[in-house]
């Protein structure tokens, strides 16, 4: 398999404008509940994904549509299930978080850390019915705190399972900031466990695709599990309308609903002595400056811009892939929002 | 009067009965940020932060009870205890039972539970039967901001393992947090009398194991506990219009079960209607009907529960969960 940076960065620019819509149709009311977004690490699904094959299996996280678009699942039938339409990927049963397609051998868990099992049964199966077939599992940095993801990469190793671990690294568990919470460093903890590391810059789609290849390879070749580390952003947080970024974009309107019982609580006698309320406060100011000061907004940070950058085409040509991938989306948007036949 | 949201109310409460007395910390995800205001006046070492890390911290919760501390333990949703049962099912619960009554584990495990904001079959669980199942578990599913208060001093105070569940309906944070997200596009159908009520001047425990009688009525008695109160409340106004007598029991408590009040009400109106948010099969419903076919009533018995995994979307999960329609046709068959 070769690197065709073109066709990453379209499967990139697909899953983008696709989540993009998404993000709105969230904002207006359409879906309804959580809605975890992987815009910013479109690079790392993209350079593992765009290296299956079939027979290949899929353990996703609550964070799962851009992994099955890329993996060529119908995006009409991932739409019409984000509407809760009848007619959607999974009867409208399952949701982003639920998301499955058994032809892909494509099975997704709002269950932190339940990909890492997930890979393994996948893989285990492979080594008896699909010859050279693997699993890859995609989970955040949050998830290499779970026991049973641990557990994964230790028996994944000593079983040699055909697996590829990709944790894609945003250094964000939900609202609380990952180093302040994890013993070790991640990448040593795979090591520890008997896996075969690289770490990569996740916003280089290029860099993800060449480590992946080689973990793949060894994967497929009966030589054992790979961890591939891969750091990201995500321009939303953890998901839409996330608590902390709302409160640093409109400071205005959230910040006295923080501010105001935070300050009464505070003050309020009875509890600690002022030096521990100090640092409580503390800790609630640094969350919200490392949110401010996180680099999701910084475009040097989106994998998109920099695969862009690389691309050796002519600008014609990119306009026409732009432009493309624009008006499919738009389609599909068109037909996703056509009411359901009951 | 003063009168509270729902989440507030069980942090306002939380906060004398920590001031009161040191042993008592709180801990779990984003523990920082989710009781900030608690934090602020207690500080980071008894407020705080846990990785994704349920079966050590909830383990570690059990022994740190066991040895001298009163831990509230929070967990994201109850749905998430699947992933770290045994420290409840295997020690928590068990520890009194194996120590000759000698020693027991008294932990709070704060946990959001419920549905009915489209987050799927993962998120919107009740599961008070399954844990209620256990010998040794209290489960506690308050349905109003006082009583929310008032069971969480009384858990506090317990010397056992208590599950307190906290429906993401009632709570306004856990629904900003996980429903609304800041926005006016989405709504929910909220019981205002749970979202927000009257709570009293200062906050006293309320008896563990203590039914409360919402509304009394000749012709049958409708058997709830959480956001379903609500909704059966609803349901006894329209039956009424309609000249069903309904009464209405919050059972507030799973486990200890108010068997005498249930059994006094059932023995009145020999009608008993169980309106259950968790799984219908093997739990909580069927559980009442033993209880009073044990007490010797003999009663027409019908329950509205959820009987499948709870669908994503809206229009198929208001089906799926308790809805008034649904609690209105069982009763007017049980009446027939």
């Amino acid at each position: 398999m070769t690197l065709e940076l073109a066709s990453l960065y379209a499967l990139m620019l697909k899953s983008r404008l696709f989540e993009v819509a998404v993000a709105s149709l969230w904002q207006e009311g359409l879906i309804s509940g959580e809605m975890h977004l992987g815009t910013g690490e479109e690079a790392i699904i993209a350079g593992v994904v765009s290296q299956l094959q079939e027979g290949d299996a899929l353990a996703l996280d609550h964070r799962g549509t851009a992994a099955l678009l890329m993996r060529g699942i119908d995006p009409l039938l991932i739409l019409r299930e984000l509407l809760g339409k009848p007619d959607g990927l999974c009867g409208g049963m399952g949701g982003h978080m639920h998301l499955f397609s058994k032809e892909h051998l494509a099975a997704s868990s709002g269950i932190v850390g339940a990909e890492g099992p997930a890979a393994l049964g996948f893989a285990l199966s492979a080594q008896f019915l699909r010859p050279r077939g693997i699993a890859a599992a995609f989970f955040g940095d949050g998830a290499m705190n779970q026991g049973m993801l641990m557990e994964s990469l230790s028996l994944a190793a000593a079983w040699k399972l055909p697996v590829l671990f990709v944790c894609k690294d945003d250094g964000w568990a939900i609202t609380t900031q990952s180093r302040e919470l994890t013993g070790g460093d991640l990448s040593e903890r795979a090591r520890a466990f008997g896996l075969s590391v690289s770490d990569v810059d996740g916003r280089d789609v290029q860099a993800v695709w060449q480590a992946a290849q080689a973990a793949i390879e060894r994967a497929r070749t009966g030589e054992g599990p790979s961890f591939l580390h891969a750091n990201c952003v995500h321009f939303e947080g953890h998901f839409l309308g996330y608590q902390l970024i709302r409160a640093v974009r409109h400071p205005l309107t959230e910040m006295p609903r923080i501010a105001i019982p935070l300050t009464q609580s505070f003050l309020h006698p009875g509890g600690a002595a002022l030096q521990e309320r100090l640092a409580g406060l503390r800790a609630i100011i640094a969350a919200l400056l490392a949110t401010l000061r996180n680099p999701r907004r910084d475009p040097a940070y989106d994998p998109l811009r920099r695969a862009r950058a690389a691309l050796d085409i002519e600008p014609a040509d990119l306009q026409a892939l732009e432009d493309g991938v624009e008006e499919e989306i738009n389609r599909l948007l068109e037909s996703a929002l056509v009411e359901a036949p009951l | 009067m003063r009168s509270m949201y729902f989440t507030q109310a069980i942090d306002d409460a939380l906060a004398p009965a920590m001031s009161d007395d040191p042993r008592i910390i709180l801990y779990g995800e984003d523990v920082p940020m989710l009781r900030r205001n608690l934090l602020v006046r207690f500080g980071p070492r008894r407020v705080r932060g846990t990785p994704i890390s349920e079966s050590a911290f909830l383990g570690m919760g059990v022994a740190a009870a066991m040895s001298g501390l009163r831990p509230v333990v929070e967990v994201y949703m109850v749905d998430f205890l699947g992933v770290c049962m045994d420290a409840l099912l295997n020690h928590a619960a068990k520890v009194e039972a194996f120590s000759g009554g000698k020693w027991r584990a008294p932990l709070v495990v704060r946990a959001p539970c419920g549905g009915g904001y489209g987050d799927g079959g993962q998120h919107e669980q009740s599961l008070w039967g399954w844990l209620a199942h256990i010998p040794g578990m209290s489960v506690l599913v308050p349905s109003t901001p006082a009583d929310a208060g008032g069971l969480m001093l009384a858990a506090l105070q317990h010397d056992g393992p208590v599950v307190f569940l906290e429906h993401k309906l009632l709570s306004e944070t856990m629904l900003e947090f996980l429903g609304t997200g800041g926005r006016a596009t989405v709504q929910y159908d909220l019981p205002a009398e749970g979202v927000k009520g009257a709570v009293p001047a200062k906050w006293e425990a309320l008896l563990l194991g203590k039914a409360a009688l919402k509304r009394t009525g000749d012709d049958l008695t409708i058997a709830s506990l959480g956001v379903s109160v609500h909704r059966a409340l609803q349901a006894a106004e329209l039956l009424e219009a309609e000249g069903i007598l309904a009464g209405v029991l919050d059972l507030r408590s799973v486990s200890p079960l108010d068997k005498a009040t249930l059994c006094e009400q059932v023995g009145w109106t020999g009608r008993l209607l169980v309106v259950d948010e968790d799984y219908e099969a093997f739990g909580l419903s069927g559980e009442l009907s033993a209880v009073v076919l044990e007490a010797g009533l003999s009663c027409k018995y019908a329950r509205v529960c959820t009987q499948t995994t709870i669908p994503y979307a809206r229009k198929l999960e208001d089906e799926a969960l308790p809805n008034r329609e649904r609690i209105c046709e069982a009763a007017r068959r049980l009446v027939m």
